[in-house]
């Protein structure tokens, strides 16, 4: 057997041996999920045993180095980790802003301090992190914002206002971009990483259509932050909340999809069998799935060999987003009159239609479709004046 | 095995990349239409195919080949496809060699040596309705002495009139849908009884409607077994599908590549119109759909090189999804050039002639679409 191989026979072993039963029914939603942090609450004691237990070796950041708390794998050995936690339908240990956006990012731009203290807390849920980008009247226009940190020698003195601060009410620190000077619209932004019990920040719940809240009005009122919790270059932060939105893409352009996904066709056979119309829809859709899915290996094994177009996990999320909507779309068609039940228990608290209306926003967090197409075709196909 | 071209591989791909756009042009599309050529093909294109060993791709080295997968063979389908080349390609050295590589010994000493050399072409007679259904074969194989006897009618066959060799699907028993009974034949061309009607298609390429007419024919004539022809079909087809579409990502890319050029050159409004937006996101959206189908195929190609059994569901996904992709490439393209794009002169029109001939050849999108459906038990 070759390395490889021994490597995934052994993973497999040891996945079955530790992975408990709990943590391998599907995920339910975002409730369902481990986020970690200092507040969190598991849901049971397997949530907590998979979480530590898959920390201690490492594998919650299973390509992060090892004096990092990550578990060293190289990249054919992380994928074979993926593909057999996929095939054994091993829910994910952790689910982190921490792991799929500022992790990276630090490892990037990080100095050898920040990296060392920052991230073995992410690998180990130990701090739930937020992201602190959009402002009321930044959004797609992200470089507008306003939210401004004052110099005063070894600190900054932060005000300004957030929005669309996703878990803010529950996040722990926070990664926000700041204006740090006011003539230069792109060279004047800052990445500051900082406590939200600090003085001075305060958060307000914004309720969703789906009825659910998971982000916040995020204010800062003469909030104190220490110089050495800049990351990368003072004014240079645009930098580094590009590199960080080019991992968020990624992130979500995979949501729901790159898992082991059954067929939706083959799930929902008997609405298939009773409409021809829903059932070549259901058909339609599992080619463009496992389309997108080679699309996103293809994407993957290309970004570890250094050989993809950096532009890429923007066309990566337009097309993987606009896919879970058109999913949704069909499992609400699929469901019928079951799937409109808001809050009882046998409809898992509205789980469909709550989910149906949450994968509206994919298409808009962490960037537009419209703004990605913009980003296509400027720096891939060289558009003029886009 | 990662999903993108191995060091090797991109050696072939620049090779060919070269090579086919030299030789092998929309310019040498037009001089084989313009001159009415009864083949719709150059011999001399296909001779150094054969020297460039292209032609040897799925033969074995013992035989001469070069031993190389569906992989290699896309990449080079993909440039025939982009610079819309007539070819004997697909018919004779993948599908038509996939079938010969399950056959005998004695037939492969007695074709694949022409092949090799770009001096033999082979064409393919399976279809018996003007869609795709190659599950439902009438035609009739009697047998006769010591071999037998062809009666019936085939459609849609490539280069039909221009093969020396035809690979005929026929039925020596069973009923028209059974998988039991089909058995596959190499017919060499000028037999007595084989009458050949050849019509030239949208994209200038010249396919023929076949009637077999008592076509007495031997029995070593038999590419594998008697009424166990269906495994070699399916082989045949899987290559015949996945290099149909290799070929289509070619095109599709190829029309991308022209229209996004035309965009940025073409001034109205006082602007190149590929300032505007409502064109932009429409361009963006075609990228990121012929991204995906690029990936599908090459998911789909290694998949059968490593003999996975997902290989069938991959294959159809990737036809299915490069037959929309390209469809939409072509008909944007038409678009966006505006009226010119309506003229002969421009090449745009071309690429959508080819690609709808290339989604009907071995199965178009809703076909796979629905076996698609079918694979997974719905
Ligand atoms: C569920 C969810 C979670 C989020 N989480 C966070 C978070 O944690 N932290 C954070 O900082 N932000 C977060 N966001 C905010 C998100 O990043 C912004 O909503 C997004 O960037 C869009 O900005 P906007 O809402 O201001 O829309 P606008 O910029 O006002 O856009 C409105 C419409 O105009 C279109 N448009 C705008 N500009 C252009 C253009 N140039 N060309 C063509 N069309 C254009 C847009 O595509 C959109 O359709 C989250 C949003 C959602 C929905
Ligand atoms: C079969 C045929 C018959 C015709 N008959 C006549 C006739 O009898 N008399 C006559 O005078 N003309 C005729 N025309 C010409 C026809 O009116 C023009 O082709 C048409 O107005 C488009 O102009 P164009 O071809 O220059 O395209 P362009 O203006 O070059 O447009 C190219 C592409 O860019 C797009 N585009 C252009 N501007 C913008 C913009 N601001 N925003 C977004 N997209 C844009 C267009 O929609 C198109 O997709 C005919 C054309 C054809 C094809």
């Amino acid at each position: 057997m070759s390395d490889l191989e021994n490597f995934r026979a052994e993973t497999r072993a040891w996945l079955e041996a530790n992975c408990p039963a709990e943590m391998r029914l599907p995920i339910k939603g975002e409730d369902d999920m481990c986020w970690g942090g200092r507040n969190f609450k598991f849901k049971n004691d397997a949530q907590k045993l998979w979480l530590d237990t898959m920390a201690q070796r490492g594998w919650t950041v299973p390509d992060w180095p090892k004096e990092y708390g990550g578990g060293g794998l190289n990249p054919a050995e992380t994928k074979i980790l993926k593909q057999e936690m996929a095939s054994l339908k091993c829910r994910s240990p952790l689910s982190s802003f921490g792991i799929w956006m500022l992790g990276p990012a630090l490892l990037h731009f990080g100095t050898e301090e920040q990296k060392k203290h920052y991230l073995p807390q992410i690998a180990r849920g130990e701090i739930r992190w937020c992201q602190g980008y959009s402002e009321p009247g930044s959004g797609s226009d992200l470089v507008s914002l306003q939210t401004y940190g004052e110099d005063k020698g070894d600190h900054w003195v932060v005000n300004g206002q957030k929005v669309w601060t996703s878990y803010a009410d529950k996040a722990d620190w926070i990664f926000c971009l700041v204006r740090t000077d006011k003539n230069d619209k792109y060279k004047g932004i800052s990445f500051l990483l900082f406590d939200m019990e600090s003085e001075g920040v305060s958060t307000k719940p914004i309720k969703l259509i789906s009825g659910n809240s998971p982000f916040c009005e995020t204010f800062f009122d003469d909030v104190k932050v220490p110089k050495d919790q800049i990351v990368g270059e003072l004014n240079r932060g645009w930098d580094v909340a590009k590199y960080l939105l080019g991992h968020e893409r990624e992130m979500i352009s995979g949501g729901g999809l790159s898992a082991d996904m059954p067929s939706i066709g083959a799930a929902f056979a008997e609405v298939a069998e009773l409409d021809p119309i829903l059932r070549a829809e259901f058909a339609a859709f599992d080619v463009e799935t496992l389309a997108f899915r080679a699309m996103s290996e293809k994407f993957m094994d290309e970004l570890k060999a250094g050989k993809g177009h950096p532009a890429q996990p923007n066309m990566m999320k337009y097309a993987g987003t606009e896919l879970n909507k058109k999913r949704h779309e069909l499992i609400m068609a699929a469901g019928g009159s079951d799937a409109l039940e808001w809050e009882s228990e046998a409809s898992n608290h509205g789980a469909k239609p709550r989910g149906w209306l949450r994968t509206k926003a994919n298409s808009i967090e962490g960037g537009t479709s419209e703004i990605m197409l913009n980003v296509i075709s400027k720096r891939i196909l060289d558009l003029p004046g886009a | 095995m990662p999903l993108y071209h191995n060091d090797d591989q991109q050696m072939l791909a620049d090779a060919a990349q070269q090579f086919i756009a030299d030789k092998g042009s929309v310019a040498h599309l037009r001089e084989f239409r313009d001159k009415n050529c009864k083949d719709g093909f150059g011999h001399d294109l296909w001779r150094e195919f054969g020297e460039m060993g292209f032609n040897g791709i799925l033969v074995s080295e013992e035989e001469g080949g070069l031993g190389l997968g569906h992989q290699e063979a896309g990449i080079i389908l993909k440039e025939i496809g982009r610079n819309l080349t007539p070819s004997p390609f697909l018919t004779t050295a993948i599908a038509g060699i996939e079938a010969l590589n399950a056959g005998s010994k004695n037939l492969r000493e007695k074709y694949v040596p022409g092949i090799l050399a770009g001096e033999t072409v082979l064409s393919l007679a399976i279809e018996e309705h003007s869609k795709h259904r190659p599950d439902h074969i009438a035609m009739s194989a009697a047998r006769s002495g010591n071999g037998f006897k062809l009666n019936g009618a085939k459609k849609f066959v490539i280069h039909g009139g221009s093969s020396d060799m035809v690979i005929v699907a026929a039925r020596t028993a069973g009923g028209v849908n059974d998988r039991e009974g089909i058995t596959l034949f190499a017919v060499d061309k000028d037999v007595a009884g084989m009458e050949i009607n050849a019509v030239r298609l949208v994209d200038s390429a010249v396919a023929a409607h076949i009637n077999f007419n008592d076509v007495e024919i031997t029995a070593d004539a038999v590419i594998g077994e008697v009424d166990q022809g269906a495994d070699v079909l399916d082989r045949l087809l899987r290559a015949g599908r996945v290099g149909a579409a290799a070929e289509m990502v070619g095109v599709g890319q190829g029309a991308m590549d022209i229209t996004v050029n035309y965009i940025k050159e073409r001034k109205q409004f006082g602007r190149v119109i590929g300032e505007f937006q409502g064109l932009q996101h429409r361009m963006s959206h075609l990228y990121s759909e012929m991204q995906i189908a690029d990936a599908a195929v090459l998911k789909a190609q290694q998949l059968l090189d490593e003999g996975s059994e997902k290989a069938e569901l991959m294959i159809s996904v990737a036809k299915a999804k490069v037959g929309k992709a390209t469809n939409l490439s072509v008909r944007e393209g038409v678009q966006m050039h505006g009226g010119v794009g309506m003229t002969d002169e421009y090449d745009i029109g071309l690429y959508m002639k080819r690609d709808r001939a290339l989604s009907e050849f071995f199965g178009d999108a809703s076909y796979h679409v629905q076996r698609v459906a079918q694979i997974y038990g719905y």
